[in-house]
């Protein structure tokens, strides 16, 4: 399984998101500015602060060279998984439902949340079963998920566990995939969460299942 | 010269911040009168900010030298190895004067000044520390300085992706005017790659990195850090500079990046003076000189003049020397990281520094004239009594019980959650103790190796009980940073320290000055740690008198396997509890006697011996997996430390604490550094020499009785109420 991690001007999280994919397969990093994805099976946005967040957060990203080969690769059925700011690029880009507010506190919050995996049918959950709870770091300004339109209820992949919610996030929902199932961004960090040393590996298993899924489709 | 000088010279030398003698000595020096550019360059750098004009004399008598020292003070930050060609960078500044008049923006850019500091050597940034100073926060402008610093920290660090793992704020009434803002960077560089700001080779280029040049942060050395506060400093906001974290980290990965592919000579950070400095001070270390041409320096705006550009101090700016060959080299990885880059001079064999403007010569001053500014000789005299009024009384109450509750709710006390939750400890993956789960934070070298070496870092200081006895108070705050580190299983590499005090010009304030100086040296000596660089911020001063002495300590230490790195929070029931250390606890300078309204008072002297074995002692227990906590007793004393490693946990605890005083001295009475709170195995406990086993953790609550007899009890559920209160109502 071999992943891309994007890395945009103002990234951050990029080499945790690499750390993170080489424990499952190879990463390597796809440059903002170069079009080539070099052959990836999945497609990661990671988090930080991309073009600064000005104008306003993922706006200015979804607009880099890389993204239409994202894009083009994510029409064809490519998995992509984007990751607070990479979640923020995808609703901006219009391949996911709703959008990102800010905190209804209006500050940066850093916790490790509980988040339950309500849908285990993704490419991206395929590792968990419906109901699980994973110990995943939240670190955001802006997260509150807000969605005009009733979501259709197999999008929401997952969800704040009850008194988990950072931010005010629309039925407590942390994680939603695309109609096709093969985009899903979310606010929490499972890159932050692979590793019992630096405090739970629980997120481990969202990059697990893509190997899963690849394995399973070869 | 095309620069015409003015008759009245000597009297704008003044406005600017330098005194009669020193303007008289400029021109001896010179054998001339400075032209205006030339003036405003003498301004900045020798401003005490930039000169260290009172402070230099003393830091010399600092121990720098040892073992794993690989970059000593005097560059941007110093270095020790840690092993395996690795070698870790920190360095602790202060940007006190520009947050007291914009805590948002001057909060922001301190973090982005001290992470320059050690991007310019070589190290990439993994983690910050701040260390925070308020008045009391009844006052509306200390919780609006509060709240604005903490976010601007948050913004700046959260964006440039370099975690923020430690720190520590408190609130006393003598930071009512001058709040203090410092801020700790620790970086990690393969040893190769460290590189020293001297420039060398004439005919080498002066590439400048990154922002374009603004009116920004004109005289900020001058103006705000060497100077008192008082009426008018409104006026000075446009002396604060603003942070672009965005720049930043693009020109972080830029400069880490030319470095790797070893395209450059030196590298400098433009941090106070701007160009001035940064010229000056690279010439100085190479014994060369340097040509800067002001009309190549990218503008944010029209129309500055010569001087505005050589000492602006517009942020994310950094200067390189490159030899010519690799000009076209530097600005093509510049151009990939959308860096900007201009060639803006060059280095000179002619030992001085000369400014043009579009060809013509408009300063030419010897470096070392510039840069040898003159030192003075502190003039101390201790006063008869600390001069500052005992604190205002808000505990009457005599019962323990009370007391402990009021220590947890106290502002200087209380769970520091509500400020850690703003900032990401996390990112890069090496986090393996956060804020709140240890006494330091804990980062391990190689994130990908799941277990390793770690290195562990704490910043620490207590005004108050400097105030109390600054030789005394000073010590006490390097043993409190390295029982820190022994608590999380390390051991000492370095010690990095900003000294924040006022006027030095006033004789109490040189006489604490350097009573503290030689109460951190003795400690240095004591534990055999070398300091590595740090920073002094004079002038905390206003018309109410000095802030409380206020030396901060940053200190790094290793550990050899990050799994087993300590944790304050009790983890089991029916565990054994210990008092590690010969604690000799008093309330003089403590929080409860600051409660009840105490004058300050002298604080005992620490015992270095003692101290040492102690943090030995438990420094090996947590390395050898036999302590499941390990905390050490600070402020609030013994039952706070209990209190704190009990919440932590989720764990009650019931001891009877051995008869250390009185009652509440043995309670609540303090000495930094000295004892530590273990719990574990009553076995393993009774084998820690200077161990005493006083009680077990378990029970609805904590339950404390001094030599028998029944002191405090109440439950976790109301003093964990009031520990996450006490702050969290700080904000609006």
């Amino acid at each position: 399984m071999r992943f891309g991690v994007v890395r945009f001007p103002g990234s951050c999280d990029e080499r945790d998101a690499l750390l993170a994919a080489d424990r499952v397969g190879e990463a390597e990093l796809l440059w903002h500015a170069d079009r080539d994805l070099h052959g990836v099976d999945a497609v990661v946005i990671p988090g930080g602060f991309s073009y600064g967040d000005y104008l306003r957060v993922g706006a200015i990203a979804r607009f880099a060279p890389v993204m239409d080969s994202v894009l083009a690769f994510a029409r064809d059925g490519g998995p992509v998984l984007g990751i607070c700011n990479g979640f923020q690029v995808l609703c901006e880009a219009g391949v996911l439902p709703g959008t990102l507010l800010p905190n209804t506190s209006l500050r940066f919050v850093c916790r490790q949340v509980d988040v339950e995996v309500v849908n285990p049918d993704t490419a991206f959950t395929r590792a968990c079963a419906r109901g699980d709870l994973l110990s995943i770091p939240v670190k955001h300004t802006t997260g509150r998920f807000y969605a005009p339109e009733p979501l259709d209820e197999h999008q929401i992949v997952l969800r704040y566990a009850p008194g988990h919610n950072p931010n005010g996030s629309q039925d407590d929902i942390a994680g939603v995939r695309n109609a096709e199932g093969n985009v899903l961004g979310l606010m929490p960090h499972p890159e932050h969460a692979v590793d019992p040393l630096t405090g739970s590996a629980d997120g481990l298993k969202l990059f697990e299942s893509l190997a899963l899924e690849r394995a399973v489709a070869a | 010269m095309s620069a015409p000088s003015l008759p009245d010279q000597a009297a704008r030398a003044v406005e600017l911040g330098l005194t009669g003698d020193e303007y008289a000595r400029i021109v001896v020096d010179l054998g001339r009168e400075p032209n205006d550019v030339e003036l405003a360059m003498f301004s900045l750098m020798w401003s005490e900010h930039c000169g260290y004009k009172h402070s230099r004399k003393l830091l010399r008598t600092l121990p720098t030298e040892g073992p794993r020292l690989v970059l000593g003070p005097g560059e941007n930050a110093g270095a020790v190895d840690v092993g395996g060609g690795t070698a870790v960078a920190f360095k602790v500044e202060s940007h006190n004067h520009p947050s007291a008049v914009e805590p948002f923006q001057g909060a922001a850019t301190g973090v982005g000044g001290i992470l320059r500091d050690v991007f310019a050597v070589g190290a990439r940034p993994i983690a910050v520390l701040d260390s925070l100073r308020f008045g009391e926060p009844s006052s509306e402008r200390s919780r609006y300085l509060f709240e604005g610093a903490v976010a601007g920290i948050g913004h700046y660090g959260n964006s440039i992706g370099v975690p923020t793992v430690g720190g520590e704020v408190y609130f006393e009434a003598p930071y009512e005017a001058n709040c203090l803002v410092n801020a700790m960077c620790v970086g990690l560089a393969s040893q190769e790659r460290l590189i020293r700001s001297a420039a060398a080779g004439p005919g080498n280029l002066l590439v400048l990195l990154g922002a374009s040049t603004g009116r920004d942060g004109i005289g900020g050395a001058s103006v705000l850090a060497s100077a008192e506060l008082g009426e008018g400093d409104q006026l000075k906001r446009p002396s604060v500079q603003i942070g672009d974290p965005f720049a930043e980290s693009e020109l972080l990965e830029c400069s880490l990046d030319l470095l790797d592919r070893d395209l450059l000579v030196a590298l400098q950070d433009l941090g106070a003076a701007g160009l001035t400095s940064s010229a000056s001070e690279m010439a100085e270390k190479g014994g060369v000189g340097a040509d800067v041409d002001v009309a190549r320096v990218p503008l944010r705006e029209p129309g500055m003049a010569a001087w505005e550009i050589m000492i602006s101090e517009s942020q994310e700016r950094m200067l390189c020397v490159v030899t010519p060959d690799r000009l076209d080299a530097v600005l093509a990885v510049c151009e990939r990281w959308q860096v900007p880059a201009t060639a803006i001079g060059e280095i000179t064999d002619s030992g001085r520094l000369r400014v043009l403007d579009d060809g013509a010569v408009v300063a030419d001053l010897p470096v070392p004239i510039l840069v040898d500014c003159p030192l003075y000789d502190l003039e101390p005299d201790p006063p008869a009594a600390p001069p500052y009024p005992a604190p205002a009384r808000t505990l009457d109450s005599a019962d323990p019980g009370d007391a402990l509750v009021a220590l947890l709710e106290s502002p200087n006390l209380a769970s520091r959650l509500p400020v850690f939750e703003q900032y990401d400890p996390i990112v890069q993956s090496r986090t393996v103790r956060r804020p709140a789960q240890a006494d330091a934070a804990v980062l391990v070298l190689d994130p990908a190796a799941g277990d390793g070496p770690a290195i562990a870092m704490s910043l620490d200081g207590n005004g108050r009980r400097v105030a109390c006895h600054p030789r005394r108070g000073a010590a006490e705050a390097v043993y409190e940073c390295a029982a820190n580190l022994a608590a999380a299983g390390a051991e000492p590499l370095g010690l990095t320290n900003c000294l924040n005090f006022g006027n030095p010009e006033k004789p109490h304030v040189a006489w604490q000055l350097e009573q503290a100086v030689a109460g951190l040296a003795e400690a240095c000596r004591a534990l055999g740690v070398p300091v590595v660089g740090g920073n002094v911020s004079l002038y905390n001063e206003s018309p109410d008198g000095p802030i409380y002495p206020s030396p901060i300590v940053g200190m790094v230490g290793e550990l050899p396997e990050a799994a087993r790195a300590g944790r304050l929070a009790f983890h089991r029931d029916g565990d054994a509890i210990a008092l590690v250390g010969a604690f000799r606890p008093s309330l003089h300078g403590s929080e409860l006697a600051k409660l009840r309204g105490a004058a300050l008072a002298t604080i005992p002297a620490p015992d270095p011996e003692a101290i040492r074995h102690a943090h030995t002692a438990v420094r090996d227990a947590v390395r050898h997996g036999r302590v499941r906590s390990a905390h050490d007793v600070a402020e609030g004393g013994l039952a706070l430390a209990l209190a704190e490693s009990a919440l932590a946990g989720g764990h009650g605890a019931e001891v009877d604490l051995p008869v250390l005083g009185d009652r509440d001295t043995t309670l609540f009475g303090e000495a930094f550094g000295a004892a530590f709170v273990v719990s574990g195995d009553a076995a393993d406990l009774r084998s820690l020499p200077g161990a005493v086993v006083i009680g077990r953790v378990g029970g609805d609550g904590l339950r404390i009785a001094v030599g028998g007899e029944p002191a405090l009890h109440r439950t976790l559920e109301e003093l964990g109420h009031a520990f996450e209160a006490g702050l969290a109502r700080l904000f609006s």
